[in-house]
């Protein structure tokens, strides 16, 4: 089924019908335009999955092995889609399950709606059977929550949830539904939300800060674009694009930004941060103005901030009023949808290029290729190297897949090499770094977008974390290509131990069972690669190969990221080997 | 780093469950403890008025008021020096009725410091002082010394020496 296509437009309704809770809530989520829902049943949430078996022609409920998986699956759907993702679990263990990719969630921006079934009213508060206080534990970790006990509360709550998700900076919602009122008849009426007096989602930008903003930029003689995901989240791309090319300002992105500049534009100047490239973390502290746009300073990005762009005058266009000053004091704030704010920006600025301030870049990036790239995309020596896996699949793809990423040092190489050529095509646990994150968040991603090749790159670590999704592949038969880049380390854990804890090797070192087994275990394609000579076709048997395929690429052992700034080092401080 | 002074941040919400979890962990997050906490009707009706004390320094307070107006139910949150409020506390002790004639000082401090007393009966007398932090203090301390039976202090509640510009606003709201 293609997700994009609803064949029924759901009607609003305008007249009330008598409704079960259970069937009033699958009637919000058709109002809503859920058609995909990641779940897994349970004693407190019956009632609710006995109506989606009713209506499983027109929302498809996809089993999960783990509520774990079911966050992370909506949240990859979400991310490649822009759209809502929704997860369902029952009370108790289930929705606990649910709180990492809650938590991931929250953190990373992702609109997700999460429902929980709950123990009926009258046993709150007894240690009934499966009882949780979910709202209790998901508050700080969620956008907003709440618990319905009567069934007339639905309609209104789910609008909220999915108005409150998806609206300003996006967020995890969770809504826990007790199993009374889920029995509960009333009758139905649903209206979309469409505001909250306490809450004010976009701020405008203000035209004065517009203008001042313009007026820095366009006297700068060293201006210096970091982007984020609010580029993405508000769909900004085009006019972003259109901003950086009228002033010929170079342009690097937080891993959450990849990708929405192609990777091959000659103003994107690569990845920021503690395992990013050379001369955006360098030039940080050369910048004469620096125009941070829809991103959040996070600690892995700017190193110690005592010591962070300094000398720069700080722009920062940002939809979060929180965000400003909280970590990198700003000279001017743009507050408001990134999308908006530019599109008001590109006229004030004016054309210009900074071919000597960009060549400074390609200066330093010709160092960082030298004494590091090289080596990890065309390695000469012995053994595997995870760069030219990623390297090997931008060839098989054309740089056209959306890759999904784990967490640790695949994690790092995966984002520093992939190519990007289309927005959306990086969906990776950035600032709660999730292992464990891949394989369910892949599975979302390519059902929300099917005509898309899909790549999950990801650790023998983290793939062994939420390994049993390999059955929800199976069962869903999803044309995913997974790669497992193999070290027998936790490979980020084991580098830190190395080059910080005098090598000591603390339960880092990881006996492996044979994955190759385990995947035709579950029914799926599989084939390992120990030699460089198989490894390019051995990816494109991959690719070719219709449905899904587990790729095990046994990689170098102790193999370190580099460049890197070190844990509380400046940004300028950062080591190439 | 600034040095730590004592605020009163006032928050404008919804009545809803839940939120003062929401609040308070922001607070706990960060491993700030909150001297006290008060929630009531405010002037608006159906808004809830907060009135919050901590001590901080006034940098970290500002992110704090950030991510208080953050959350979805919160109208809007402002915080404030001492001079800035009118601010009252309460407190309630109880007493051995006897000190009261065992005890003639009792009874001069009771009168000097204008607290009230709610009840007497032949076992204890409750009285009552509201006030600034440092007049309760006070009373503590002088009736501390001749024991007391029972101890309890509201939290603090203030209004602005300045207008609230943001009540007329949520009227409009409101209405």
């Amino acid at each position: 089924m293609d997700i994009n296509t609803v064949e029924e437009k759901h009607i609003i309704p305008t007249i009330t019908e008598r409704l079960s809770g259970s069937e009033a809530l699958i009637k919000c989520l058709l109002a809503e335009d859920v058609n995909t829902i990641y779940g897994y049943p349970g004693g407190a949430i019956m009632p609710i999955y006995d109506k989606l078996h009713q209506y499983q022609d027109k929302i498809h409920h996809v089993l999960t092995r783990h509520e774990q998986g079911a966050t992370h699956a909506a949240q990859g759907y979400a991310r490649i889609s822009g759209k809502v993702g929704v997860a369902m679990a029952t009370s108790g263990p289930g929705a606990t399950n649910l709180i990492t990719g809650i938590a991931d969630a929250q953190i990373d921006s992702t609109p997700l709606v999460c429902i929980t079934g709950q123990v009926a009213s009258h046993l709150l508060g007894s240690d009934a059977f499966q009882e949780t206080d979910i709202v209790g534990i998901s508050t700080p970790v969620t956008k907003w929550n709440h618990q319905i006990t009567k069934a007339s509360e639905i309609p209104e709550v789910l609008a909220k949830a999915f108005y409150i998700a998806k609206s300003g900076r996006p967020g995890p919602v969770l809504i826990d539904i007790t199993k009374d009122a889920q029995f509960e008849e009333f009758d139905f009426y649903y209206k979309k939300c469409v505001g909250i007096r306490s809450y004010k989602p976009v701020p405008v930008a203000k035209d004065h800060s517009i203008k001042a903003a313009a007026k820095l930029i366009n006297n700068a003689k060293k201006p210096f674009i970091v982007w984020g995901q609010g580029v993405i989240l508000s769909e900004a791309e085009d006019i972003f694009k259109a901003c950086i090319e009228k002033t010929g300002i170079p342009a690097a992105w937080t891993i959450l930004g990849a990708s929405a500049l192609s990777t091959s534009h000659p103003l994107n100047v690569g990845m920021l941060g503690m395992h990013g490239n050379y001369a955006p973390n360098v030039l940080t502290n050369e910048c004469d103005v620096l125009i941070a746009i829809g991103m959040r300073f996070d600690d892995r990005v700017t190193g110690d901030l005592n010591t962070y762009a300094k000398q720069a005058k700080v722009i920062h266009f940002e939809i979060d009023p929180a965000e400003i000053d909280k970590n990198v004091k700003t000279d001017i704030a743009v507050l408001g949808d990134a999308k908006t704010s530019l599109t008001k920006l590109l006229p004030k600025l004016k054309a210009n290029n900074h071919s000597d301030w960009l060549q400074k870049f390609k200066d330093l990036y010709k160092i960082e290729y030298e004494k590091v790239i090289k080596n990890d995309i065309h390695p000469t020596k012995e053994g595997l190297s995870m760069g030219e896996v990623i390297q090997e699949i931008n060839i098989q793809t054309q740089g056209n897949a959306a890759i999904v990423s784990d967490v640790g040092q695949h994690q790092m190489i995966a984002c520093r090499y992939a190519d990007f050529k289309q927005t959306k095509s990086n969906i990776t646990s950035g600032g709660l770094g999730t292992m464990g994150f891949a394989l369910p968040a892949a599975i979302g991603a390519k059902m929300a977008a099917p005509q898309r090749d899909v790549v999950a790159v990801i650790g023998d670590g983290g793939y062994q974390m939420t390994i049993q999704e390999l059955g929800t592949v199976f069962q869903q038969n999803i044309d995913l290509k997974i790669v497992v880049l193999n070290n027998n380390f936790l490979g980020m854990v084991r580098q830190w131990q190395q080059l910080f804890f005098d090598k000591r090797y603390a339960s880092t070192e990881m006996i492996n069972p044979d994955f190759i087994a385990i995947a035709r275990g579950y029914f799926i394609n599989a084939q390992k690669v120990e030699d460089r000579k198989n490894l390019a076709r051995a990816v494109k048997d991959m690719m070719t190969t219709k449905g899904p395929y587990v790729l095990e690429v046994c990689v170098e052992k102790e193999h370190n990221v580099f460049p890197m700034v070190p844990s509380g080092a400046s940004v300028s401080d950062i080591r190439l080997q | 780093m600034e040095e730590n002074k004592n605020y009163t941040v006032s928050i404008y919400s919804e009545n809803n469950i839940g939120l003062l979890n929401r609040i308070s962990a922001i607070f706990q997050r960060r491993h700030i403890n909150i001297e006290s906490i008060n929630v009531s009707e405010s002037e608006i009706e159906h808004v809830a008025k907060w009135t919050v004390v901590v001590s901080l320094n006034e940098k970290l307070l500002k992110k704090i008021i950030g991510q208080i107006e953050k959350q979805v139910e919160v109208i809007k949150a402002f915080y404030h020096k001492q001079d800035e409020i009118i601010y009252q506390e309460s407190c309630l002790f109880k007493i051995k009725s006897d000190l009261l004639f065992e005890e003639r000082q009792i009874q001069n401090i009771i009168k000097d410091s204008n607290a009230n007393i709610v009840t007497v009966n032949k076992e204890f007398f409750v009285l009552e002082k509201s006030g600034r932090t440092e007049e309760i203090a006070l009373l503590h301390r002088e009736l501390k010394v001749f024991g007391i039976m029972q101890l309890t202090r509201s939290g603090r509640i203030a209004v602005t020496k300045d207008e609230m510009k943001i009540s007329k606003r949520l009227a409009k709201i409101s209405n």
